[in-house]
């Protein structure tokens, strides 16, 4: 069974603390249900109608109540819901009110139809759908803090290994954080239905070590490649409506519609996760985004064979 | 079948069940209210939170002499009621048309305010979501005074062609809840439109 | 002596036979009655037959999901499947079906000739019934008949701003906002004049503290519905003021708050799902004690916990958000208060083991279904409590583990329960029994596929899968369980399939019921099957909560025992 995205296999302390809270409930409810489905299984067979009985038209005994009885069956109850809250409030409080170290990364989430938005504003960086952070250990454990809005309609971050998740409101905003322990990619999806590609909305994080982190700033800092070679394919994409929807940094486009592409051949995937990324997806995204994603929000632009090409290498040059 | 051991019981008690219109009229104002509480919820909660103006301490006037017209007509029907309890058909009239003039009063001085707004103010329901919400708040509450008095005005009508008599006392009780509760409703309406959210 | 009418009398026990009338006036007959058995029961059927459009939408996804990139269906038609399937499921399946069996039982059982209020009655029903024509004409409607038409795609719960004109352009909201709207207003009639039945116009000696628990569940059921369907209509009345004036209730742009949707939507909604689970523990509790053929075990208790029931829930709504960021003060609260229901529920559980503890108990189709309410309510509500546990629920909430929950108990426990009182009251309805060896298949058919179907689809969940997607990645492991789910679908089919042969063999040549087929002991069975119009000849005086155990016992009558 494939482990990525199963809420038992925590890996960062918000979901670690869910999935310790999670077997405690898991024990007290099968416990209830042990017993009761028992009690119930027991009455069923013990006091079914034999076929002797059948003869003897005589009805049990009726028995109205017992306020004895029916008063155990509402304490013991009452205990068990005191217990479970206790236990559950304490997890609330320690994840929802965990105090910020001063070191903590800071992350800006904002979702759109159909992908993910992320900025980092003390670090200057911009990138879209996939998100680096920090990897610390047990000992010292590295937070980044999500601050959390939308674009357009409700959607909701959920990466299930690193954390619970966090709905993303317009005109609203939410945080949480995680701190993933060990380095590694970790899948998630957005989790609150926003429309008509609610599904291919992708998420993935990847938890670099610190210094692989810093490297991966330093590059996302610099500007667009310019590679020669794609001059033509740059040219064509200046020249049409891309511009407004997308940013490439050091360049004309500075549209925030889209994702931004200023880096976007160094992703692994294209269109929020959908596939990965290769020169002929690109392509084919490019010349028919319905292709991949049919309901994104990039409209279809209708270049020639020729454009596409030239297009495609250049995208694939903004490592 | 032996039914003596049923008969020879316990002396039927009288058997006196409440009234379905009351009931009836009960259960549907508790549906209502909850109409309006959600309404003076939306209210309250976007109390201040308009993005552009007019802000209602800018534009709205205490609407004092229709609010004092709206809540005596609670009286006047209440007389209404009383009268055609005791066969008074034509005082039962009297009050009755006194308690529809009341109520239009209100509804015109609603509309003067309106006009005023619109025209001189120029707040929408599309302005603000002060414009949204003080129309539909108060837009909600005039439509249950517009129903009301239609059935007032068609009570009136019975009663001066003769048609209720002290038997329908009991309907036109039913009726006069109906409008005791949009009266009440106004009370809140306008501790939390004029004088609160002022 | 003789001066005393006979208070209970059992009609002949044989059909009356009806003239033969043309169609067209048996029609008119229909369309115009103001009788609550007739409006009853175009109310079940109606609810039937949504009940069968609904789960086709249902069998549609499942054929998408069963494997992964599925191009069965679009996306675009996937999301207008689970927005009709579940609207219509609540709005149009849920609502009137017990809706139409309040309306049949309860001035039966009441000694009563008809509903309060008559005349609003049909009104209600034909309202309600506008409203689903409606919401499904929008298949038609809008942009013609391609794909799935203009259908609603946004969601049962239909979460701001995506209902706003800018994200959802067109017509398919507004079919859905005044198809709700239309339904709600018939629910708040019948609502009203179920409580109004109730109250004013019980047999002589039906004291409140002696009507059936039935009457007393619908009691609550209404008066929940009366106080919560209002809110829905003035959501959906803003919504449409957004959608139609251009006012900004949920407008996030114009400063207005896409939570303040869910708030109203969810003060609703929560309670909502109890207006829907207490007719089946009303017919659960008449129908375990008869089939246990013992007296209900803690009437005044079961009676404190339903009101209690509906009280507490109506506090506990934020339990569908606690993933939107209310903070840890709220969120406690509603674990909280969400966690209290398990203990008048729990009530419930334990007195009906109560009452088949030391009892005799008959395995008829009807009570194999309560069986099985009995034990998939607890699961159910077993998983419920787990998504109570708010940071529990940070990670289930909008999975597949919250779809499995809700449909253990609409599924599981509120249709199972349907089916039961199927069983138990079509034979007063038709005056026919149904097949109980057809009624057996149906029954083992549906049970296993539901267990195929809902035990399996709480994995997904765990493992991270989303509710509500057209399609899923294939290296996520989600495939195995969604096929076993989706196979579940074809047992449910057969043996919904076989209830509706049943039913309809029954009614041409089932065996003739009689008044008082299983023996039981409140006052619809007092009265021939069907009943004739005005149900009682005379109306019956009681004197206990059985009437007719005193009837049958009239050496140990119950009155002897109330407290
Ligand atoms: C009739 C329907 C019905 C019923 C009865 C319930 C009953 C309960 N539900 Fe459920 N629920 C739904 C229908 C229903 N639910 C639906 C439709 C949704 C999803 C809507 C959507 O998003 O589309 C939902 C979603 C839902 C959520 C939100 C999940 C999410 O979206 O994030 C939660 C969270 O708390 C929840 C909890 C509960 C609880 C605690 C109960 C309790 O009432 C259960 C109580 C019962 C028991 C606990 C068992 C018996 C008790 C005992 C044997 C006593 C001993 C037990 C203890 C002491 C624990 N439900
Ligand atoms: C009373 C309520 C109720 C009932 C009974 C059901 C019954 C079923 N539901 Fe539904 N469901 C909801 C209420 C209900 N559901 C709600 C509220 C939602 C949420 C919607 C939303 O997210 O907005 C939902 C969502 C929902 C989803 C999630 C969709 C998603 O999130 O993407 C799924 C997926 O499997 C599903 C499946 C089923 C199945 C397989 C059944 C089966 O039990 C159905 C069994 C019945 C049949 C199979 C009908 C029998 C058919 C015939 C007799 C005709 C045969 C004819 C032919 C084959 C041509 N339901
Ligand atoms: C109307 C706005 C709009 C225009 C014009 C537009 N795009 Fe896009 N583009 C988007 C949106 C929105 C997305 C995100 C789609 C998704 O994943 O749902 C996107 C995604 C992309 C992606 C994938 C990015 C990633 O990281 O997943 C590429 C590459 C891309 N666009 C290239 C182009 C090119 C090249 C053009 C011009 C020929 C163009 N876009 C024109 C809106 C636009
Ligand atoms: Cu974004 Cu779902
Ligand atoms: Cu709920």
């Amino acid at each position: 069974m494939s482990q990525v995205t199963n809420i038992f296999a925590p890996a960062a302390t918000p979901a670690h603390a869910i999935f310790h809270l999670s077997l405690l409930v898991l024990g007290i409810t099968s416990c209830i249900f042990l017993v009761v489905s028992g009690l119930l299984l027991y009455a069923l067979i013990r006091f079914r109608n034999r076929a002797s009985a059948t003869s003897d038209p005589q009805e049990p005994a009726q028995i109205y109540g017992s306020n004895q009885i029916e008063l155990s069956w509402t304490v013991i109850p009452v205990l068990i819901v005191v217990m479970l809250f206790l236990a559950t409030a304490r997890i609330i409080f320690s994840t929802e009110n965990a105090p910020k170290p001063s070191d903590a990364l800071d992350i800006t989430v904002i979702g759109h139809q159909f992908w993910w938005e992320y900025r980092y504003p003390k670090l200057g960086v911009v990138t879209a759908n996939e998100l680096h952070i920090p990897t610390g250990d047990a000992a010292h454990p590295i937070p980044s803090y999500l601050t959390m809005s939308s674009a357009d309609t409700d959607h909701s971050f959920w990466v299930p290994r690193l954390a619970g998740k966090m709905d993303l409101i317009p005109n609203k905003i939410n945080t949480m954080w995680i701190d993933p322990l060990e380095p590694g990619l970790f899948l998630g999806q957005c989790g609150q239905y926003c429309g008509t590609q609610h599904a291919k909305m992708l998420i993935r994080v990847y938890a670099d070590r610190p210094a692989q982190f810093a490297a991966w700033v330093a590059h996302q800092l610099q500007p667009a490649a310019q590679d020669p070679a794609a001059a033509e394919g740059q040219a064509v994409f200046l020249r049409n409506a891309c511009i407004s929807c997308h940013t490439v940094a050091g360049t004309t486009a500075a549209g925030r519609f889209g994702p931004d592409l200023t880096h976007v051949g160094g992703r692994d995937t294209i269109a929020s996760g959908s596939v990965p990324n290769t020169a002929a997806n690109l392509r084919a995204f490019v010349d028919n985004p319905a292709h991949f994603k049919p309901g994104a929000l990039m409209p279809e632009m209708h270049l020639n064979a020729h454009d596409l090409d030239a297009v495609a290498a250049y995208l694939t040059t903004l490592k | 079948m032996s039914e003596a051991v049923f008969i020879s019981d316990v002396p039927v008690e009288p058997w006196v069940l409440p009234s379905r219109g009351v009931v009836g009229m009960a259960c549907l104002i508790c549906a209502e209210a909850a109409i309006f509480i959600i309404f003076v919820v939306a209210y309250i909660y976007y109390i201040g939170k308009s993005i552009s103006g007019p802000t209602p301490h800018d534009v709205l006037e205490l609407p004092v002499l229709t609010t004092i017209c709206l809540l005596s007509s609670s009286f006047t029907v209440h007389l209404a009621v009383v009268n055609l309890e005791r066969s008074k058909r034509a005082l039962c009239s009297l009050w009755l048309a006194g308690t529809v003039l009341l109520g239009a009063i209100f509804l015109a001085g609603t509309a003067m305010e309106w006009n005023d707004l619109i025209y001189r103010h120029g707040l929408t329901i599309r302005t603000n979501l002060f414009g949204t919400t003080f129309y539909s708040l108060v837009g909600l509450h005039a439509s249950h005074v517009v129903i009301g008095l239609l059935m007032l005005s068609l009570a009136l009508i019975f009663s001066l062609n003769g048609s209720m008599t002290h038997m329908h006392a009991a309907k036109l009780n039913v009726l006069s809840l109906y409008w005791h509760f949009v009266d009440a409703v106004w009370v809140v309406v306008f501790l939390v439109v004029y004088v609160l959210g002022r | 002596m003789a001066t005393q009418t006979p208070e209970i009398e059992i009609l002949n026990q044989s059909t009356p036979t009806e003239p033969r009338h043309p169609w067209l006036e048996v029609l008119h007959g229909w369309v115009t009655t103001v009788d609550h058995k007739k409006i009853g029961l175009m109310y079940i059927g109606y609810a039937l037959l949504f009940l069968v459009i609904a789960g086709v939408e249902a069998l549609l996804m499942r054929v998408q999901l069963a494997i992964p990139n599925n191009t069965f269906v679009s996306p675009q038609v996937f999301n207008r499947l689970f927005t009709m399937h579940g609207t219509t499921m609540v709005f149009f399946v849920g609502m009137p079906i017990l809706f139409g069996f309040g309306n049949y039982l309860i001035p039966l059982m009441i000694g009563a000739r008809d509903m309060a209020f008559p005349r609003l009655n049909a009104f209600s029903f034909w309202i309600s019934a506008f409203g689903g024509l409606l919401l499904y004409f929008s298949f038609l409607g809008g942009d013609g008949l391609y794909g799935a038409g203009n259908a609603p795609d946004v969601g049962w719960f239909a979460y701001a701003p995506l209902t706003s004109r800018v994200f959802s352009p067109g017509h398919s909201t507004d079919y859905w906002t005044l198809a709700v709207l239309l339904s709600g207003v018939g629910s708040v009639g019948t609502a009203l004049n179920i409580i109004a039945t109730a109250i004013c116009m019980r047999c002589p000696g039906m004291k409140m503290s002696r009507l059936p628990l039935l009457v007393w569940l619908y009691i609550v059921t209404s008066g929940l519905a009366l106080i919560i369907v209002s809110p829905l209509t003035a959501a959906q009345i803003m919504l449409m003021l957004d959608r139609y004036a251009g006012a900004h209730f949920f407008d996030t742009q114009a400063g207005g708050s896409a939570v303040l949707w869910m708030h109203f939507f969810w003060i609703f909604g929560h309670p909502e799902v109890y207006v829907l689970v207490l007719p089946a523990f009303a017919f659960a509790n008449e129908i375990i004690p008869v089939f246990s053929r013992k007296a209900i075990f803690g009437y005044p208790a079961m009676v404190a916990a339903s009101v209690g029931i509906g009280f507490i829930s109506l506090s506990v709504w934020a339990h569908h958000m606690f993933t939107v960021g209310l903070g840890a003060g709220a969120n406690t609260f509603f674990t909280l208060a969400t966690m209290v229901i398990a203990v008048p529920t729990g009530i419930k559980i334990f007195n009906w083991l109560a009452t088949l503890w030391g009892g005799r108990i008959h395995f008829t189709v009807a009570m194999m279904f309560a069986v099985g309410f009995l034990f998939q309510f607890l699961i159910a509500g077993l998983t419920g409590i787990m998504l109570s546990v708010s940071p529990l629920d940070w990670q289930l909430s909008g999975s597949y583990f919250v779809v499995a929950h809700f449909h253990y108990v609409l599924v599981g426990a509120i249709l199972f329960m349907i089916f039961s009182a199927f069983y138990y009251w079509y034979p007063k309805m038709s005056g026919r029994m149904l097949s109980e060896k057809i009624g057996k298949w149906h029954f083992w058919l549906f049970l296993i596929g539901f267990h195929l179907t809902f035990d399996f689809m709480h994995v997904p969940g765990i493992l991270g899968m989303p509710r509500r997607v057209y399609t899923y990645e294939a290296d996520r492991g989600w495939m195995i369980w969604n096929v076993i789910v989706s196979s579940g679908a074809i047992f449910q089919t057969i043996g919904t399939l076989l209830f509706v042969y049943n039913m309809i063999r029954a009614y041409f040549k089932g065996p003739i019921a009689g008044a008082d087929p299983w023996d039981a002991w409140t006052l619809e069975w007092a009265t021939s099957s069907p009943p004739p119009d005005y149900n009682f000849e005379t109306i019956p005086t009681i004197r206990s909560r059985r009437p007719l155990w005193d009837l049958k016992h009239p050496e140990d009558p119950d009155s002897n025992y109330e407290f």
